[in-house]
């Protein structure tokens, strides 16, 4: 069994950070990703992002993307690309599946966990037909492999995620035929749903897919408004042809390897569902690892970073690298921004999630 | 119009009155932008962007952007620097009847210049022609083409964008 001071779970912009961090305060690094390159998510977002300057604001997801990688080949750690972390157990020690076919345990003195999230699905009369896709599924097909998932598209959920991959997907030729949401407002950033507006896309606001029809495959959506309670109104069905169904409902953390590690969990709503119990420092109730990014509440990669950033150097000061006067003084500057970006009306529904969290208890 | 958290795009009167929409008057002999972002976001490049300090954010950086009127020259660097692609540069008297607008626009084709194009309004609705005066591609841009095309002044404030080719 091979043994890194600190190993990263998950190469998106929390685990690139956490590992750039760590590697910058001398620790040995062994980053894991599932996927043929690290990156995470960013890869897929070739839109300008929000956040600040600092937070490289205005830069494309995926130029963050590329920066992060350049950032961590200079700082020479070691990366495991196709490489799945299948398991943790006692000690920090860690099952990974490389290439789908090769075996290995591997140790960390300190582990970090960046998994990141996975969509949530909802279910309706129909939804297995083919056609009927997560939203993020679509933008890795027109983003990632250059394929078109359909002509003509029906999405569901209209918050930043939804009304993103609409946006992209017009960009990349297809018809949005309309956006669906079951709230009586929209979800997503103003300045986004504008931008599909203005190229002629329609909401639906109070309104839900009840029914997906065709003949082997989605030829139509029936959409209906619905009431306060969510239900479907009688009569009010509208047919919308299209070949194509996102679902953008929502994402949750995932969280099975804090789970295995037996880590505690606490409920909350506003980040995404179960999350684990996480400490100032992004470590969590067991000794070692830590957490950053979408694992500890679904938010952005603004604030995945700066989570990532304190994570790595929570572990550097974990191992010894790093004194306990410098930690907090970089504890305290990073804590400063994220509540810098958890702030205004979107954000401070998650300042407030996250500061439950850390107190251990549960949103009600 | 129900307004932007119900039909997507912002309406006249939600617009109006926000710090950063300066209105026909402001824009009648001069180019001045338009930053029509009225909702609290954490976001800034603009006033990062903006050379001549005319955007100021400030924090919390939820603030609006607010516009310092006297001292945007119209340049245009902070359209294709705001992600939320939420700004535009307009002109009132550009000349004679006509009116232009520099808008950021981020799909293929691209129009050519001297070209006829339909132009729309927030919700996607044609509303006249324009003459496509210039497509300003520059690197500075990032990939985000500048569109400059002139319409008539009727249609001053509710011009947005183009139909897409
Ligand atoms: C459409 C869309 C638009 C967005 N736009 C913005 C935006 O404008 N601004 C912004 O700040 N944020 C935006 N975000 C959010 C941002 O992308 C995420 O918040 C961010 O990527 C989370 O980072 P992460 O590192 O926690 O997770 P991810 O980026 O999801 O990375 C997790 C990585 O871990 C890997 N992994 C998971 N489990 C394992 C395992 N067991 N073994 C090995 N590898 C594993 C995954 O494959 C993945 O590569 C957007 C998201 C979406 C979907
Ligand atoms: S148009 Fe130019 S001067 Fe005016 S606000 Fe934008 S960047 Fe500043
Ligand atoms: S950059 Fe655009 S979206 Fe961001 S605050 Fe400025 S105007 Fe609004």
């Amino acid at each position: 069994m091979r043994v890194w001071d600190i190993v990263v779970v998950g190469g998106g912009p929390a685990g690139l950070c956490a590992a750039i961090e760590a590697a910058k305060n001398g620790a040995r690094v062994l980053l894991i990703d599932e996927n043929s390159r690290p990156g995470g998510q960013l890869f897929k977002q070739i839109h300008k992002f929000f956040g600040s300057a600092e937070h490289k604001a205005g830069v494309r997801g995926l130029e963050i993307g590329l920066q992060l990688l350049k950032e961590t080949k200079e700082l020479g750690m070691d990366v495991w690309l196709n490489s799945k972390v299948c398991g943790i157990y006692d000690d920090n020690v860690l099952w990974v599946v490389k290439d789908e076919r090769k075996s290995f345990q591997v140790k960390g003195a300190a582990v970090i966990l960046c998994t990141g999230a996975v969509e949530n699905s909802i279910s309706f009369e129909g939804w297995t037909l083919p056609g009927v896709m997560g939203a993020g599924a679509a933008q890795t097909m027109i983003n990632v492999n250059r394929v078109l998932p359909g002509r003509k598209v029906l999405m569901v959920g209209s918050g930043n995620v939804g009304v993103i991959v609409s946006y992209q997907l017009l960009q990349a030729g297809a018809e949005v035929a309309a956006i669906v949401e079951a709230a009586p407002r929209l979800g997503a950033y103003g300045v986004h749903t504008a931008k599909v507006r203005r190229a002629g896309v329609p909401f639906y606001v109070s309104h839900t897919i009840v029914r997906a029809e065709g003949d082997g495959k989605v030829e139509r959506a029936i959409i209906a408004r619905v009431d306060e309670r969510f239900k479907p109104v009688d009569g009010s069905e509208i047919a919308i042809n299209v070949d194509t169904i996102c679902l953008a409902t929502g994402l949750t953390p995932l969280a099975e390897l804090a789970w295995i590690a037996g880590c505690k969990f606490v409920f909350n709503r506003v980040l995404g569902g179960h999350v684990p119990w996480h400490d100032r420092y992004m470590a969590t109730s067991k000794k070692g690892i830590y957490i950053a990014g979408d694992i500890t509440g679904i938010e952005e990669a603004s604030t995945a970073m700066e989570e990532g950033r304190l994570a790595g150097v929570s572990a550097a000061a974990a191992i010894g690298l790093i004194d306990t006067e410098r930690l907090e003084k970089i504890a305290g500057e990073i804590w400063e921004r994220l509540d810098a970006l958890r702030c205004g009306p979107f954000g401070e529904n998650r300042k407030i999630a996250k500061q439950q969290v850390m107190a251990g208890g549960d949103e009600q | 119009m129900k307004g932007l958290k119900i039909d997507g795009a912002p309406s006249i009167d939600e617009l109006r009155g926000t710090p950063g929409y300066p209105g026909i008057e402001r824009a009648r002999k001069r180019s001045i932008a338009f930053i029509e972002c009225i909702e609290e976001i954490p976001c800034n490049p603009c006033e990062t962007a903006c050379l001549r300090g005319a955007i100021k954010v400030g924090r919390p950086i939820t603030n609006l952007p607010q516009l310092d009127e006297d001292k945007c020259t119209g340049c245009a660097l902070c359209v294709a620097a705001c992600p939320g692609l939420a700004i535009y540069v307009k002109t009132y008297d550009y000349r004679e009847g006509m009116s232009l607008i520099k808008f950021p626009y981020e799909y293929l084709p691209l129009p050519e210049e001297g070209r006829e194009v339909e132009l729309a309004d927030r919700y996607g609705n044609t509303l006249c022609k324009g003459k496509v005066i210039k497509v300003d591609v520059s690197a500075k841009n990032n990939r985000t083409a500048i569109v400059w095309a002139e319409y008539p002044q009727e249609y001053f404030e509710d011009v947005v964008t183009m139909i897409r080719l």
